[in-house]
């Protein structure tokens, strides 16, 4: 029984953390634009492609 | 010097390669235990025991496979979306090589029988100072990367890795409160059911920030690149982080049902479980709709298999994990092998799964390839893990309820129908179809590493060219 002296404080001391956070990401306009978000990470292309152009390059003067 | 216009995929490499090599070790550990219980002989002497190798096991797939799996997708995601090198290439350093040690000390310490006893926490009190001080460090670096970030938004798939990064900390922290008694000894802070629940606290969070936060942060970016088509629902991604934090805190009790722990906090602990059942099948449609569109894409890709197969085990754990925290079902599911059914369908087919595509995501262009030195390979090791998890599952499904149902039948006169060694007579042959399932597994990690061993040497380690930031859009 008295774990729960230390842990329901716990817990409703990070639920009021959170909720913290949650008014931060919304005052900071971090849902201000939730549909952009998803498609930037399209924009950032991270295939190595010079590489394998480079290769590519090669295999042909290999031919 | 570090060198801003590129990122730091080292550490992404390492972490990576150490992804795999761990996996084969925990794996491989675990597939010795599943044996010892088929041919109990094989508890050879005190350091080969079933009851020293069982955590050796589970330390090595969650926190060697699982972290460094976590470490290496976190630093690779959160330096892409924020448009940023990581701040410190030697704290980054620090973390792998300090990860790395906490990993050999559990290694050594455990089969020789120094534990505190504590499920998934057994590490010793100078381990968990160590693992205190690597985890601040990676916070360090994630957080300190995250703010210097080059994109105003925050990508989605951080907020889970940081929401894991400080509940694990704050987990870690408070579980392993212990008073010293000698260099490798020491007693828990807490006594008895107070003992109990604060290790069902972190034992139940441990499941919900280690092992479904820190992944679903693997799931929102990997599922969507792989793909090629953002995600589903963004708003939902955003409801589902609030929504799972919010309430995952508050389901440990349903571990402790029917025990000393107050009736009423049992019963709290059960509500809790049941509402987890909305945001975790949020998040799982939300993963697999954002392959509308692009089903055509599952016949060809077996990356692509691999994330969406885990998506469909983690849907099906979270609701097998409500279900079995209803104290009616708890009472017959509770200590039999449904348990440790139902913790694999999460383990190997949610987090394993995930890790495994995510893995063969990256190591291309850690590598500088296009695609893995295979691809046939990993088409292999997929059908090979997935029945292998399936064999686990549905083996331990019935050992489980065999189990349950025997332990409580009783005669009209009230005597028990069954002696305790006739359950574990009639649970023999399905120990030994998850021993087959989990071999399986294992053997598909085996091609994994050689796949990327093969990639790793035809291809040369890169560090990716910063792009120039796009603008805020």
């Amino acid at each position: 029984m008295e774990s729960l002296y230390l842990l329901i404080p716990l817990s409703v001391l990070i639920a009021l953390g959170i909720g913290a956070a949650f008014w931060w990401t919304i005052r900071s306009g971090q849902l201000d634009d939730l549909e952009g978000p998803a498609h930037r990470i399209f924009h950032d292309d991270d295939m190595p492609r010079k590489a394998n152009e480079n290769e590519a390059s090669e295999q042909k003067t290999r031919d | 010097m570090e060198n801003q216009a590129t990122y730091n995929y080292k550490v992404v490499r390492q972490f990576a390669i150490m992804t795999v090599v761990w996996g084969i070790v925990g794996m491989l550990v675990g597939v010795v235990i599943a044996a010892q219980m088929v041919w109990p002989e094989l508890n050879v002497g005190p350091w080969f025991h079933f009851g020293r190798l069982r955590p050796l096991h589970t330390n090595a797939v969650i926190f060697a496979f699982g972290g460094c799996g976590l470490m290496a997708t976190s630093l690779y995601v959160v330096q892409r979306t924020c448009n940023v090198r990581l701040i410190s290439d030697g704290l980054a350093s620090f973390v792998f090589w300090g990860w790395q040690a906490v990993i050999v000390l559990a290694a050594v310490t455990l089969p020789l029988g120094y534990t505190s006893g504590k499920e998934y926490a057994e590490l010793e009190w100078p381990i968990d100072i160590l693992i205190t001080l690597v985890w601040v460090a990676y916070a360090v670096v994630f957080f300190g990367t995250i703010a210097k970030r080059r994109v105003k938004h925050i990508y989605v798939a951080n907020w889970f890795y940081g929401g894991f990064i400080l509940a694990v900390a704050l987990l870690h922290i408070v579980n392993s409160m212990a008073m010293p008694a000698g260099a490798l000894k020491s007693y828990s802070a807490y006594a008895g059911t107070v003992d109990a629940m604060v290790q069902w606290w972190y034992g139940h969070n441990a499941v919900g920030f280690f092992l479904t936060a820190g992944f679903l942060g693997m799931m929102y970016y990997f599922v969507p690149k792989q793909a090629g088509r953002p995600v589903y629902s963004y708003r939902l991604s955003v409801v589902h982080f609030w929504a799972l934090i919010f309430t995952y805190m508050w389901a440990g009790p349903h571990h402790l049902h029917y025990t000393a722990l107050p009736d009423w906090t049992q019963s709290l602990g059960m509500v809790f479980s049941l509402v987890l059942l909305a945001p975790s099948w949020g998040g799982m449609i939300n993963g697999i709709m954002t392959l509308s569109g692009a089903w055509h894409k599952l016949r060809t890709d077996p990356i692509l298999k691999f994330l969406v197969t885990a998506l469909s085990f983690y849907g099906m754990s979270t609701f097998e994990g409500p279900m079995m925290a209803i104290k009616t079902v708890n009472a017959l599911s509770h200590y039999t092998d449904w348990t440790i059914g139902h913790v694999h369908s999460g383990a190997l087919g949610w987090v394993a799964m995930i890790t495994i595509g995510s893995i063969y995501y990256l190591v291309p262009r850690l590598f500088g390839r296009e695609q893995m030195y295979s691809v046939k390979l990993i088409e292999t090791h997929f059908w090979v893990a997935t029945i292998g998890t399936v064999l686990y599952i549905a083996s331990m499904w019935i050992a489980g309820v065999t189990q349950g149902l025997m332990w409580r039948a009783v005669n009209p006169d009230g005597t028990l129908t069954y002696a305790f060694i006739d359950a574990v007579k009639a649970t023999h042959p399905y120990y030994f179809v998850r021993f087959l399932g989990g071999a399986m597994f294992l053997a598909g990690m085996v091609m994994m590493l050689y796949n990327v061993l093969r990639t790793a040497t035809v291809g040369r380690p890169v560090d990716a060219q910063i792009p120039v930031v796009h603008a805020h859009a």
